[in-house]
């Protein structure tokens, strides 16, 4: 219980700052928009096409702009030190690090959802036919960004090409989560529910949450302390 | 039981020992002032003594524990270089803020409490960005001692402090050693620093050069430890 009570004060702290200073949401936010946008006004494919390209466009958008505001998560600690008050406190370090990752996903949440309404007005595509088995591989899809993007937030919150360096580090990991999240957003955009065919798919990304979940929990000390 | 045990602390930054064999004790209610010149490994043992830090070898005892146990770090509190108080939020809201991670009974009160004690309750919904340099260092005082921790490990403390910031802690470490709190404390201002200290130990290129009681005749001439065991 006051594990989850820890948890909830860190996501809160950085929910609470992020929204004061909108750094990290308004950067993400634009350049997923403007992604889209470019996209749209780029090539102009006939809606069967379009739903085709759909998901993997929309999952690229979101790994890229995610990898904007997952850079910022532990980078917001640096000013005037304050990860090392928070290291020195009595929390710990997996509390710490699941607080960011959950302000992370709700963060990212809601420049994906952003993101699909805006890609539903310009590419003409009805992404609402399946919307709750949509919103299931959604969920699943932005904790794996937010999981991988958090743990290495913190690995390489002390490097000075860190806004380099996390993308580069988190993309191949991210390949079988992206992956699977791609194939079954393929179908759901197509108005078909998840078949018999596609489960593995969900099942491996399932696996993904809960085997990096629970590898990047156990090395939140390692990582946090030097 | 000591407060803080250093025992046969190193510490390499590649092939460079920054630390070599430290040997060091502070006792409940003492005051140990670490000097030494720059790169001499101060700030390098405090945040290994903080739980910052592993030590390449030997270990630190806090009332004979590891510096990384919880009930350790609730026993802690660290000023290091950086105030650790967040800029978006607002005076109360960072106390409360460490005053819910420290888990204390009643956080906004406690937190109410030492903005007061600090003299910055006026300006407690003032977001830190918008307060000046003292009063940033004010609420970084604030925030070391809010759950009242009874080993207080101070970066140079008294450095970029204005004169009011610097009565106040000066205030606070003399009424904490009074309560029987262990302070260890990194400096280069000898004056203000050997006026509380009751033990110094000399640091030179990451070894002890000297350790022992601090004397009158050090807290008169201030410059006289480095003058016997210091390197020029």
């Amino acid at each position: 219980m006051d594990f989850a009570r820890l948890v909830f004060v860190i996501a809160a702290k950085d929910l609470r700052a992020e929204i004061r200073t909108k750094e990290a949401i308004n950067a993400s936010a634009a350049f997923a928009l403007v992604i889209l946008l470019l996209f749209s006004f780029a090539f102009d494919l006939d809606p069967d096409t379009n739903r085709e390209i759909a998901s993997g466009l929309l999952w690229l958008v979101f790994a890229f702009a995610g990898t904007l505001l997952l850079n910022r998560s532990f980078a917001r600690e640096l000013p005037n030190d304050c990860l090392d008050a928070l290291v020195a406190a009595p929390v710990p370090p997996s509390a710490l690090f699941l607080g960011k990752a959950l302000a992370n996903y709700v963060l990212l949440l809601a420049i994906e959802m952003l993101s699909l309404v805006v890609f539903g007005i310009f590419y003409n595509v009805r992404w609402t036919a399946q919307f709750g088995e949509l919103m299931v591989v959604l969920a699943l899809g932005t904790w794996a960004l937010t999981i991988m993007g958090t743990i290495f937030s913190a690995l390489t919150v002390n490097i000075r090409l860190r806004e380099v360096m996390l993308p580069v580090l988190i993309y191949p990991f991210l390949v079988p989560a992206l992956m699977s999240a791609i194939q079954l957003t393929l179908e759901l955009m197509a108005g078909r529910p998840i078949g018999r065919d596609k489960v593995a798919w969900l099942e491996m990304l399932l696996g993904f949450n809960v085997i990096y979940t629970a590898v990047s929990v156990v090395l939140a000390e390692h990582v946090l302390v030097g | 039981m000591n407060a803080v045990a250093v025992e046969g602390v190193w510490k390499y930054y590649g092939d460079f020992p920054a630390l070599r064999d430290i040997q060091l004790q502070a006792q409940p209610g003492s005051c140990l002032a670490l000097i030494g010149r720059n790169g001499a490994g101060k700030t390098t043992l405090l945040r290994i003594i903080a739980g910052f830090n592993r030590p390449g070898k030997g270990k630190i005892l806090i009332f004979g524990k590891e510096p990384r146990e919880t009930e350790t770090r609730r026993n802690l509190g660290f000023i290091g270089h950086g105030i650790s108080v967040y800029d978006e939020l607002s005076a109360l809201e960072n106390l409360t803020l460490y005053a819910k991670l420290y888990g204390l009974a009643n956080p906004r009160r406690a937190a109410m409490e030492w903005l007061e004690q600090t003299g910055l309750e006026r300006v407690r919904d003032g977001l830190v960005r918008e307060f000046s340099r003292g009063m940033r260092q004010r609420l970084a005082v604030a925030r070391a001692f809010l759950h009242n921790p009874s080993v207080l490990l101070l970066d140079e403390p008294f450095t970029a402090l204005d004169d009011r910031a610097i009565a106040v802690l000066q205030r606070l470490l003399r009424e904490g050693l009074a309560k029987g709190k262990t302070v260890v404390m990194s400096t280069h201002q000898l004056r203000e620093a050997l006026e509380l200290a009751t033990h110094v130990a000399l640091l030179n290129r990451g070894a002890v050069a000297f350790e022992g009681p601090c004397t009158p005749e050090m807290v008169a001439d201030p410059g006289l430890v480095y003058a016997r065991y210091g390197e020029g």
